[in-house]
């Protein structure tokens, strides 16, 4: 089974509709995804080479209820104990997963739990992914923050204590530059003490740059590892390009940015492999860049506007706890993060096990924090929001609940340097 | 028994406390644990956690008449260490600084050679200067050189609470060096401190041991109690049970008659 991705909007010409018919059904109308395009930097790394060996080969079926055990049992998790772990055999152990993870999280981070929120300035978009609200065929309200703007959704966010912000724009160069995204740098280092990025991929020069204006984080998702599924899903645009995506977060910290975020999106193709991926990519490039801050997110589809069906297929919350317990395990030192995507019960349940990271007070649409904030009917043009969020909890919501879990909420513990 | 005339001294200051609150996972009920219970007069500052707005500043819960010895994680090399003191310094922090370099963020394993290097600009720029370290002699001996108040050689890797995984290379510096060792980083159980202070450490800095104990208040006291129990059987010299290399109980020689 899977998703119906396909929606054809009644605004779109005739032609448009015709050509987006034909990327969906037409393969041969596709450019090749394993094939850069003019002026994307290609970079000489083997990591690639090493995260998809091991997940090529990875056959989850041939563990069983002694692999699983022999890997709780050891003191350094490796990577066939993370195989066993993320397996369906250790589905049963999920409570002992929990456990180590929960002890493995208070060596390393305490009872901390760090909040930020996202910030979307632009929702343009070039690409047509099937399953994102941003996708260049569906039909939402766009919008792009001029720089005053951007400051007005700044100042609201800082005044409601958030420290952290990641910025964020739909993948449009065209539209949202980087000159643009540099600009929006410089302003947020005015209202937080940490700027993370989730944009476009982009050459090193380009993280050199972005770097230089305060950013000193980048989040790339890879969506799905697999290459011929993901040919399916990015049907057109910069996107479907994988490897050039795979080696963004190699040319980030080449750039000089502090840390990485990586991740699969769950429920886009066999969610074992994606985590396996996923947790291999930070593991070997840890390896390579030691000084790297380095993290985890663990998303799940969610429905779109224009399309409420879509779903996370056979990734339940008790997959999400076991791959979530199981990167723990794995990486004892990297943060996991937790979006507004999974439920309040959920995101109350896994901070205190594993993830060390959790948004608030988020909103996924463009200039509407005020009218979020605050309540206030906006007399302004907003943008439509990525995709629909679970958890609506205002920071201040969220920082009285943590507390009250006995957990110590944590607004930075950074220095821009 | 408490003998006041033994006290730690540290560029100057005189403690009679010698455990020293660490900064990685901090709380109020820690830092109230810690004072109370453990007698700490000395607590870590992470100066990026103190890096923050009105809300939950580590630096409130810090009592009046602690010192507060600001570290500088986060640093990946001498110049951002540097940096990161100096803007302690101007948050009000004091002149006491604990040197972390690490360019691992798997381990934490501090940068030696950076630390020497960092630690020769702080100390000439009258800092009280104490410098987290991987024990190895000849570094502690350039750290001297360097102007350190202190050297922390880590016990094992932080938050790993496997104790005192480098003790033999801790005991030589504890024989070769002048100033304080304080043992820091991976001391999981009091009895791990007790044994560190017998050897001849001069402090112990934890803080995961206690952050992530039962009961805080009771584990603060127990590492108060074995801090000092260590101590007094350094100071009381230990006899050939405790002391290292065994004595036989019959003169070698014994057949020496004249």
């Amino acid at each position: 089974m899977d998703n119906q991705y396909f929606v054809d909007s009644e605004y779109l010409s005739e032609a448009a509709l015709e050509k987006k018919h034909r990327l969906e059904n037409d393969p041969s109308s596709r450019k090749n995804h394993m094939e850069y395009l003019p002026g994307m930097e290609q970079i000489n790394s083997d990591i690639c080479e090493k995260v998809m060996s091991q997940v090529n080969s990875y056959d989850y079926t041939k563990y069983t209820e002694r692999d699983v055990i022999s890997a709780l049992e050891h003191e350094v998790c490796t990577v066939e104990d993370l195989k066993a772990l993320l397996s369906p055999a250790a589905e049963p152990f999920l409570e002992q997963m929990a456990q180590k993870a929960r002890e493995e999280t208070g060596k390393h981070f305490g009872n901390t739990v760090y909040l930020f929120t996202p910030l979307y300035i632009a929702n343009y978009c070039e690409n047509y992914c099937v399953y994102c609200g941003f996708n260049c065929y569906n039909h939402i309200r766009r919008m792009k923050l001029n720089m005053e703007q951007i400051e007005h959704e700044m100042k609201v966010i800082s005044d409601s204590g958030i420290e952290e912000i990641l910025i964020l724009t739909g993948e449009s160069r065209g539209k949202s530059g980087v000159e643009y995204i540099g600009e929006a740098c410089k302003l947020a280092r005015k209202y937080f003490r940490m700027v993370g990025l989730e944009i476009y991929p982009v050459n090193t020069d380009e993280y050199r740059y972005l770097h230089e204006c305060g950013a000193d984080y980048v989040t790339v998702f890879q969506e799905t590892y697999d290459t011929d599924k993901y040919e399916t899903l990015h049907l057109f645009g910069h996107k479907r390009v994988w490897p050039y995506r795979f080696d963004s977060q190699e040319r980030a910290l080449m750039g000089g940015m502090r840390g990485a975020g990586f991740s699969a999106l769950l429920g886009l193709s066999d969610f074992r492999k994606d985590a396996l991926a996923s947790a291999l990519h930070v593991y070997y490039l840890q390896r390579k860049y030691p000084h790297a801050e380095m993290s985890l997110s663990c998303p799940r589809l969610r429905p779109i506007i224009n399309n409420d069906k879509i779903n996370p297929l056979d990734v339940h919350e008790t997959q999400l706890c076991q791959v979530i317990c199981a990167y723990r395990i794995f990486m004892p030192f990297v943060g996991i993060t937790v979006s507004s995507r999974e439920s309040e019960s959920f995101r109350n349940g896994i901070v205190k096990i594993a993830a060390t990271k959790v948004s608030a007070g988020v909103s996924t649409g463009i200039g509407d924090h005020e009218s979020k904030y605050s309540g206030k009917e906006s007399d302004t043009a907003e943008g439509d929001e990525q995709f629909e969020i679970n958890d609506g909890r205002s920071f201040a919501k969220m920082y009285s609940d943590i507390a009250a879990e006995g957990l110590q909420p944590v607004l930075n513990d950074y220095l821009y340097v | 028994m408490t003998n006041n005339d033994d006290k730690l001294i540290l560029g100057g200051h005189e403690f009679q406390s010698r455990f020293i609150l660490g900064s990685g996972k901090y709380s109020l009920s820690l830092i109230e644990a810690a004072v109370n219970d453990a007698g700490a007069e000395i607590i870590t500052l992470a100066v990026r956690r103190a890096n923050t707005k009105e809300h939950e500043n580590i630096l409130d819960y810090i009592p009046q008449g602690v010192t507060l010895l600001p570290n500088t994680s986060g640093a990946r090399n001498a110049d951002e260490a540097v940096r990161i003191a100096k803007l302690a310094r101007e948050l009000g922090c004091g002149n006491f600084v604990k040197i972390e370099i690490m360019r691992d963020t798997k381990y934490l394993l501090p940068d030696n050679s950076e630390t020497i290097k960092a630690t020769e600009i702080l100390a000439k720029d009258g800092f009280v200067v104490l410098p987290y370290m991987y024990p190895d002699l000849n570094v502690a001996r350039d750290l001297v050189n360097a102007g350190a108040s202190a050297v922390m050689p880590l016990a094992s890797p932080i938050g790993s609470n496997k104790g005192l995984a480098t003790k033999e290379f801790i005991q030589i510096l504890i024989d070769e060096i002048d100033l304080p060792i304080i043992v820091d980083a991976g001391i999981g159980r009091p009895s791990q401190a007790c044994e560190a202070m017998e050897m001849g450490a001069a402090a112990i800095m934890a803080n995961t041991a206690l952050a992530t104990a039962g009961d805080l208040p009771l584990m603060a006291a127990a590492f108060r109690s074995a801090i000092e129990a260590g101590r007094k059987a350094y100071l009381a010299k230990p006899g050939r049970v405790l002391s290292r290399g065994a004595s036989a109980s019959d003169p070698l020689t014994g057949f020496l008659h004249n």
